[in-house]
């Protein structure tokens, strides 16, 4: 194109861009419009053109470069992300553990010989430590300190209560060998404090079934889709005293695997059925070749039979235990204590109350010990309060009744606190 | 003696004849295959072929509410699977001290299907059969960002059942942000 068409097609072009503005401001041409002006005014939408190219190619480079960044940002972001995941993953599957509980009580009792019994007790204080050797072997361990205070002249007593090695023979099926909880009761394998009512521990499991009971042995056992499972265990056997304050005591007899005499062992079976949300059916029984250790002593063998039931509904729960040992022997027979029996029964309701959860209780008592003072009924009402699911504080108010007239001074009524956690 | 012995052996052997019995009567009521893996999980959720995964990036509300029901800081993302109005996740969770893995289908805001993909504890083993999860079944979380039906627990398990529990109200809290509907969960009850 020549200058002058070039020119021309220019004046034209501004013309037509001017003409909107020019009429914005003045609705006629101005009369005195001259080549001049219009090469100056060319001028100048050239200038502002070539300005604006370059602001919109900036801005595109501005755009690019932002796409650019977000795009490593994303990819930074992506990363962190993954990698925060494979922190918390490894977190959590961690191959050892570490986990515990305690309790904190505070006994105020009053006996019928107006005897003032007013205690506070740091009664357990237990770490458990796990290891997953791999998917199918692990070692779990339980380790506790009783009563706060543990040596010479001292009330407490430093406790191995679990350490055994599990196998899993298949999905369905386990060995186990080592010092383990035998399968009894409802509060032997489970005793964390937010998982049971009351201060202390229900008085059948602890004078018919002396929980935490534990033994050295080996187990094998089967859990099912439809919800029943079994356990068999051999292991060593009680070695009850047949005389002295604490004769023909089931509690007493415990071992606890500190070079136990292993004479005569025991074996224990229990089916448990779970299959329905909220039920729990079980049965136990235990075989103990001599209950002593020691033939003819009077204290030969023995049986435990146990059975409970665990219903939960909505907010209201019941549980039930029966338990009933019978011993063979002369001594121990002719001391009326070759059966041993005792029971219980707990309804609750569990409730959110001012925004807090809280769990009332009831339960009743019934036993018939080896020792006379082990022979008596206990009232209890008593409430849970569960700040955290894991932290609960308690509260309840016993009343016991021994059956023997000679017993009476050991009546009591009064009430427990307590607080206790696991983790 | 002689007597005593002979006593014993024969209760030992009832016992183990009885337990002998008892496992072949359990394990012929045994359900296989209790495990699945994740991949599995999503296929068997969408049988014509499973959607490419997404992921919901867990920020503000959605950070604080999915941290109110662990009761611990989630991880910044979370994947997902979406269509036709079904999301599915795989969530973990800690039970007493192992992470439990489970599966997570929801239908328009409802639980559709729980399973438990892998189980690592060594107690609560009842969560991880169908008698349990199915109590999962058309659960739908409220403005309190509860279930709005009971989950009865186990004994003895208390700790996987509230993992369970955990992981199904995570699960339900996601989808609502997923698909958009958190608005509805306001007015739930």
């Amino acid at each position: 194109m020549s200058t002058p068409s070039a020119l021309l097609a220019s004046l034209t072009l501004c013309a037509t861009l001017a003409a909107p503005l020019a009429s914005a401001a003045t609705s006629e041409p101005p009369e005195n419009l001259d080549l001049e002006t219009m090469w100056a005014l060319f001028q100048a939408q050239q200038a502002e053109i070539a300005a604006l190219k370059a602001e919109i190619a900036e801005t595109r480079d501005d755009v690019s470069q932002t796409r650019d960044q977000v795009t490593i940002t994303e990819e930074q972001l992506t990363a962190t992300a993954d990698y925060l995941e494979q922190v918390d993953r490894s977190r959590q599957s961690s191959r050892t553990s570490i986990g515990g509980y305690g309790e904190m009580h505070y006994n105020n009792l009053e006996n019928d010989a107006d005897e003032d019994i007013k205690e506070v007790d740091f009664h357990r204080f237990v770490l458990f430590f796990n290891h997953e050797f791999n998917d199918r072997i692990r070692f779990v361990s339980e380790l506790e300190l009783e009563h706060s205070l543990a040596g010479d002249g001292a009330p407490g007593e430093v406790e191995l209560e679990q350490a055994y090695i599990e196998y899993d023979l298949n999905d369905n099926h386990y060995a186990r060998t080592g010092l383990f909880l035998l399968p009894v009761g409802i509060l032997n394998e489970t005793h964390e404090p937010p998982t049971f009512y009351g201060v202390e521990r229900n008085d059948v499991e602890n004078i018919i079934i002396p929980t935490t009971w534990w033994e050295g042995g080996a187990a094998v056992g089967g859990r099912y889709g439809n919800g029943l499972s079994w356990d068999l265990a051999v292991h060593s056997g009680l070695a009850m005293p047949t005389d002295g304050s604490s004769a023909f005591r089931v509690r007493g007899g415990r071992q606890k695997v500190a070079e136990a005499l292993a004479d005569d062992l025991a074996w224990t079976a229990r089916v448990k059925y779970t299959g329905i949300p909220g039920l729990e059916l079980s049965g136990s029984y235990q075989y103990q070749q001599d209950a002593s250790q020691l033939a003819r002593d009077g204290l030969d063998d023995g049986e435990l039979l146990s059975v409970h039931g665990i219903w939960n509904r909505g907010p209201f729960s019941l549980r039930a235990l029966w338990a009933e040992w019978n011993f063979d022997g002369e001594l121990v027979e002719l001391a009326d204590a070759d059966t041993q029996t005792g029971w219980y029964v707990e309804p609750s309701v569990r409730v959110n109350l001012a925004g807090g959860d809280w769990g009332f209780y009831t339960r009743f008592e019934d036993l018939e010990g080896g020792r006379l003072q082990d022979r008596f009924e206990q009232w209890e009402v008593g409430f849970n309060y569960y700040p955290h699911p894991d932290v609960v504080l308690k509260a309840d108010w016993r009343n016991r009744d021994h059956d023997l007239a000679s017993m009476s001074q050991r009546d009591f009524k009064g009430f427990d606190l307590g607080v206790g956690y696991q983790f | 003696m002689r007597i005593i012995l002979d006593s014993i052996i024969d209760r030992a052997a009832r016992a183990l004849l009885a337990a002998a019995a008892l496992v072949c009567a359990a394990g012929a009521l045994a359900e296989a295959g209790v495990y699945r893996s994740p991949e599995a999980f999503i296929e068997q959720a969408f049988p014509d072929g499973a959607p490419a995964a997404r992921a919901l990036w867990l920020r503000a509300e959605l950070r604080d509410g999915v941290a109110e029901i662990l009761g611990r800081a989630p991880t910044p993302r979370v994947r997902y699977w979406q269509r036709d109005g079904r999301t599915v996740w795989v969530l973990e969770e800690i039970g007493k001290d192992k992470p439990i893995t489970a599966g997570v289908v929801v239908r328009d805001g409802a639980i559709e299907a729980v399973e438990v993909l892998v189980f690592r504890e060594s107690r609560g083993w009842e969560v991880k059969y169908p008698f349990f999860t199915r109590q999962f079944h058309q659960a739908r979380l409220t403005g309190g960002r509860n279930l709005d039906q009971p989950i009865d627990g186990i004994t003895g398990a208390t700790l996987s059942v509230r993992a369970m529990t955990r992981m199904a109200r995570v699960a339900l809290l996601l989808d609502a942000h997923a698909r958009g509907t958190v608005t509805d969960l306001a007015t739930a009850r």
